[in-house]
């Protein structure tokens, strides 16, 4: 008879927040980046455009328009991946940031961190990229800047980028602007970006199909919101993925939303990856997609007009939001359970078996 | 997809749900082992669906959950190292040592590499032979053919420049462990699936036997665990106490005995520290005499750290089924995924992870 033991233990360390160095969870999106924020940059910059919470801001003025503004550094390892690259990228990023305010996207300034050693064929093939998505976007890059550090002391390249958006006065998209009664439409499948990036990386030992969806969707949101000018809230869903950007929004707009996970898009190929590595394509990065909350009687007439356009070939309905539970992001699953859909808390980690 | 579909279908989720309804008379209190199952019945909302006379606890397999500190510490010491590339599986970066965890250690320029199978640890070994390359060798029998594998692997190449630190555990240790407390609520297994593929059952019939106590494999979908609290219920109404299969397209009474051959071959039982349990006889895997060479241990001469672990969470008695995540005062308040007290709350694996992320208010929050 073995001599086991007295099973009351309770044995813990003492918690480590990370507050002392950055660690690679604060740039994930999800909690650790929050904490970020809400730690270091809110107390120093700490101003009504800001403090609205909105991945761009407002900026007022004397004109009839007001000017929407926001930026966004990209890094992405590697550079060029299947469906994409880092110059496409960073266009995208920031477009799709002043787009979904709502606002028209006048202009794209880029700065350039390049790595000494890089070759000039690959800034030249990046520039290109970025030339080329501008023009399907009809954004013009009007400025740039560029700096060159050691070999050793970046990752070959990186990109900031700030566009600037005009916007009219009757247009109020805001994350804080989500109604009980409204409906949630995503423009298209879920965790193609991160899945493809990731995969690219070949460190998976999987060979894909997948590609990223990496996209400017200020013409499709422009489409939509000459059938809507009423939506009420609108965000692209990146680092953090889905959950967490519905997260923000229920936050933001102190209201309950509950998406079904029958409805939510997701690629074959996208699901199977994410299954075997233990991954959840609702947190996983996207790069072309949009959230739109709108009131429900518009529905059916965006999500027609959503499908007629590249980029919205796959929307769907996939929830509503209601006044109950107002912060939290619940999901109705496939076999009718129904559950939290939290935040990501650092960043995503593979299973272990 | 398939395997996959198939085994989240609604319609059939709700025939075999109609069953355990139909079946359950008394209370029964039903642990799985395995941390992937109480991650996918949480997931996808089980829990809620099942008769309240059913409670369902949650198990010590969670393989990051329960390595123990001491070893953790033994990992920071190896990974602080000059010249040294420390491999894991992610979720080990996140649990805290006694001072800090693998991630801090990265931030501050250690060599520290998230890898998804040790075979990519030997890879990097073969690519830096400048370099001592360590896998932090943990998990239960569904790991350690692989880490197993790779030491072999290791070997034929002639890499001298690898080395594993080992924190393997089983299965069965854990449930005689639990299945012995004075506190045990224990009244049916769902034994862990993955771990059958390897191990196969014929382990479990001597526990079913000696504690009277129905075992039955189970797997991880949704129609997976139903089948097995099915299966389990039938059992606990009837007064029997069997081993029987509810996963039979992945497990055999067997099981995989080229896997069992090659942890044979590489390790040998031992005692082992569980993190919030303590020690279990004869509940670990170390490596034999004839692969010391590739012991981390040995090799970084970390034998000689021990540490004692505190007492300020009660990761233990969740560990043990004995308490439920929400129980605890400090869940989801003090103790959150970004801030854990636990090594439960640490891994997606993890109970009280598993809870915080999935459970509704107003239970969730405490």
């Amino acid at each position: 008879m073995e001599d086991y033991p007295e099973m009351q233990g309770s044995v813990c360390p003492a918690p480590l927040p990370h507050n002392e160095t950055i660690v690679m969870g604060h740039g994930s999106g999800g909690l650790l980046t929050q904490d970020l924020i809400n730690r270091i940059f809110l107390p120093a910059f700490s101003n009504p455009a800001l403090l609205a919470g909105n991945d761009f801001a407002l900026l007022e003025n004397e004109s009839n328009f007001r000017i929407v503004v926001s930026t966004d550094a990209h890094i992405v390892t590697p550079l060029f991946f299947p469906g994409g690259d880092i110059g496409r990228l960073a266009v995208s990023g920031t477009i799709n940031d002043i787009a979904v305010s709502g606002g028209t996207p006048i202009g794209l300034t880029a700065s350039f961190i390049l790595e000494e050693g890089l070759p000039m064929e690959v800034l030249a093939k990046v520039a290109q990229s970025m030339a080329d998505t501008a023009a399907e976007a009809g954004v013009p890059i009007v400025a740039g800047d560029t700096k060159v550090v050691e070999h050793g002391k970046a990752d070959g390249l990186f990109i900031s980028t700030t566009g600037i958006a005009k916007i009219s006065r009757e247009i109020t998209i805001n994350g804080a602007n989500a109604k009980p009664g409204d409906a949630v439409i995503i423009s298209g499948t879920l965790g193609d970006h991160g899945m493809a990036v990731l995969a690219a990386r070949g460190e998976l030992g999987v060979v894909s199909q997948i590609r990223s969806d990496t996209a400017p969707l200020n013409h499709l949101i422009q489409k939509i919101l000459q059938i809507c000018p009423q939506i009420h809230a609108m965000r692209d869903p990146t680092r953090g993925g889905l959950a967490t950007t519905l997260n923000e929004i229920s936050q933001q707009s102190q209201v309950g939303i509950t998406i079904r996970e029958d409805r939510i898009p997701v690629r074959p190929e996208v699901n199977a990856i994410c299954e075997l590595l233990g991954f959840d394509p609702l947190y996983v990065a996207n790069e072309g997609k949009v959230i739109v909350i709108l009131p429900e009687p518009f529905v059916d007439e965006v999500l027609d007009e959503m499908h007629r356009h590249p980029y919205g070939t796959d929307a769907k309905r996939i929830g509503w939001v209601h006044a109950e539970s107002a912060g939290e992001v619940h999901l109705s699953t496939r076999i009718g359970g129904t559950r939290l859909l939290s935040v990501m808390s650092g960043e995503m980690l593979p299973r272990i078996c | 997809m398939r395997y996959l579909d198939e085994f989240r279908d609604a319609d059939l989720v709700k025939k075999v749900l109609k069953q355990i309804h139909l079946k359950t008379t008394k209370e029964w209190v039903i642990m799985e082992i395995c941390g992937g199952q109480t991650h996918s019945i949480m997931q996808h909302g089980i829990d809620q669906l099942l008769p309240e006379k059913i409670e369902l606890v949650h198990g010590p397999g969670c393989p990051v959950c329960v390595t123990s500190l001491e070893l953790i510490d033994k990992a920071l010491a190896i990974a602080s190292q000059q010249n040294v590339i420390f491999c894991s599986f992610g979720d080990m970066l996140r649990v805290p040592g006694s001072a800090t965890d693998l991630f801090s250690i990265k931030a501050k320029g250690g060599d520290v590499r998230i890898v998804y199978s040790p075979l990519d640890a030997v890879r990097i070994a073969r690519e830096n032979p400048e370099k001592e390359v360590v896998f932090f060798a943990i998990g239960f029998e569904t790991t350690a053919p692989v880490n197993a594998a790779s030491l072999l692997y290791a070997q034929s190449l002639g890499l001298k420049n690898y080395s594993l630190l080992v924190s393997q555990v089983t299965v069965p240790a854990a449930m005689h462990a639990i299945l012995s407390s004075p506190q045990n609520r224990v009244n049916g297994f769902l034994a862990a699936g993955h771990v059958c593929s390897v191990m196969g059952y014929h382990q479990y019939h001597a526990i079913a036997e000696k504690y009277q106590i129905p075992i039955v494999v189970t797997g991880f979908e949704p129609l997976d665990l139903l089948q097995g609290i099915l299966m389990t219920v039938e059992q606990l109404e009837k007064g029997t106490h069997m081993v029987e299969n509810g996963y039979s397209r992945v497990v055999t009474e067997a099981g995989n005995l080229t896997a069992q051959n090659m942890i044979n071959q590489v390790f040998e039982i031992c005692d082992r520290n569980w993190r919030g349990i303590g020690l279990i006889p004869k509940s670990g895997l170390r490596l034999r005499q004839q692969y010391s060479f590739y012991d981390a241990e040995k090799r970084f001469s970390v034998e000689e750290i021990k540490t004692q672990e505190s007492a300020i969470c009660q990761s233990g008695q969740i560990l043990q089924g004995i308490r439920k995540p929400h129980q605890c005062p400090a869940f989801g308040k003090e103790c959150t995924p970004q801030t854990p007290l636990g090594a439960t709350m640490v891994s997606s694996e993890g109970a009280c992870n598993a809870y915080y992320r999935y459970r509704l208010t107003p239970v969730a929050k405490g």
